[in-house]
């Protein structure tokens, strides 16, 4: 009878440890089973990043539809360039997508926001993002507005 | 000065004994076998002492370590607008730092401190060496169980700290300081990584739990079979394993978070 009740509370521990694992991935951290889904890569280059890291979202019109996977400094051009993955789902971004860097908020994290364009042809692994953006500089916005001032005064 | 010296030197050498001795203890109590070597009812009734009778310390802790951060975190963000990421300041505090640090300290003082006096008094009652002269290896019977249940238990309880923790601070979150429960769910699932903060902060309390337990039994083991060595082996494995946990957490934290 004693051994059956350590047996039982035993087992309910192992199970309230499962169940915890269960909703720190699907619950906390947000964990979904088509994320892990099939993946193409895309590349963009850029003047200046202002702040954007690896891993930070590529959404378009908001929904979050792949991640920056590869940021490095090209020796040849002198400009950024960004590797992102974008979810199989979304094979269909036609070849004159253009894409932004953006701030989430006024001071929140930079993310890639991709508009799409009307070409018919669509984009594929390996393939360059042409038209893109650079990240406002809030130190550049204020220098030229600065300038400007002087200029009209 | 010369005494000063010597006493010195034996100190020295009887700390890096006593290193030794406890390492060998754990190659042979291990290295021998998987949990279940010493028998699987064993091994149960030590998951029941060490995790289960653990477990509403821990879960109280954690339902008030949640709370407070809510509170303090508030009032911190509050400044500056961004009260909607509190979320994301609770969840990740808990499973980093806070989840697997407090239950391995809540547990060196709950459980090390019981398994180093339960095995010291088995040593003080000679039941070990009765065992020896029976065939029967203490190591095997006595302390490969309890050290399994311990690396076993010690995951899955700070698992149930963050998680109890992350529920109270959305308690404190939602219901006190009325913050939306879509913003407090929704940036935490937006900035919580599953491998990157969760496996990692499973990892680290994976370490705590070997060494608060290889501390405990070794204690115990290695104790002075008597009632005052047994005291002192008792308050030293809740220091020692206090301190070291402490520090292995910021190695493994410079380690695992630090060079991003």
């Amino acid at each position: 009878m004693r051994m059956r009740f350590v047996e039982l509370s035993v087992g309910i521990f192992m199970v309230m440890g499962v169940i915890a694992l269960v909703l720190m991935a699907f619950r906390v951290s947000g964990l979904s089973m088509d994320d892990a889904g099939e993946t193409y890569t895309v590349k963009a280059r850029f003047e200046n990043l202002g702040g954007l890291t690896e891993r930070a979202k590529v959404a378009m019109a908001g929904v979050t539809i792949g991640r920056v996977t590869k940021v490095y400094l090209d020796n040849e051009w002198y400009s950024a360039v960004v590797e992102m993955e974008i979810n199989k789902s979304m094979s269909t971004l036609s070849t004159d997508t253009s894409a932004a860097i953006l701030t989430a908020g006024l001071l929140g994290e930079k993310y890639i926001g991709l508009t799409v364009g009307a070409e018919e042809e669509y984009l594929e692994q390996g393939d360059w993002i042409e038209d893109t953006q650079s990240a406002l500089v809030l130190e550049e916005l204020i220098g030229r507005f600065l300038f400007n001032k002087a200029e009209e005064g | 000065m010369l005494n000063r010296l010597i006493q010195f030197g034996k100190q020295g050498t009887s700390a890096i004994e006593s290193f030794g001795r406890a390492t060998l203890l754990l190659w042979h109590s291990v290295m021998w076998g998987g949990p279940g070597s010493a028998g699987f009812r064993d091994l149960i009734k030590q998951l029941y002492s060490v995790g289960v009778r653990s477990l509403s310390i821990i879960a109280v802790a954690g339902f008030f370590v949640g709370m407070v951060l809510g509170l303090q975190g508030y009032t911190t963000l509050v400044d500056f607008g961004s009260e909607s990421a509190l979320g994301t300041l609770v969840s990740l505090t808990l499973l980093r730092e806070l989840g697997p640090v407090v239950t391995a300290l809540l547990f060196a003082g709950r459980a090390g401190s019981a398994l180093t006096a339960e095995i010291g008094l088995m040593k003080a009652t000679e039941q070990l060496s009765a065992m020896e002269m029976m065939g029967v290896d203490p190591l095997k019977r006595v302390i490969t169980p309890r050290l399994w249940a311990g690396i076993m238990a010690m995951p899955i309880l700070a698992l149930i700290f963050s998680t109890v923790g992350i529920w109270g601070g959305a308690y404190v979150a939602v219901e006190l300081l009325g913050i939306d429960d879509g913003a407090y769910w929704g940036n935490m699932q937006a900035s919580v990584e599953f491998y990157e903060d969760v496996i990692k902060g499973v990892i680290k309390s994976v370490v705590f739990g070997i060494v608060v337990t290889w501390i405990a039994v070794y204690q115990g083991y290695d104790s002075i079979p008597t009632s005052e060595g047994i005291g002192k082996a008792t308050t030293q494995t809740v220091v020692i394993s206090s301190l070291a946990v402490l520090g292995l957490d910021f190695v493994l934290t410079a380690v695992m978070f630090g060079g991003v």
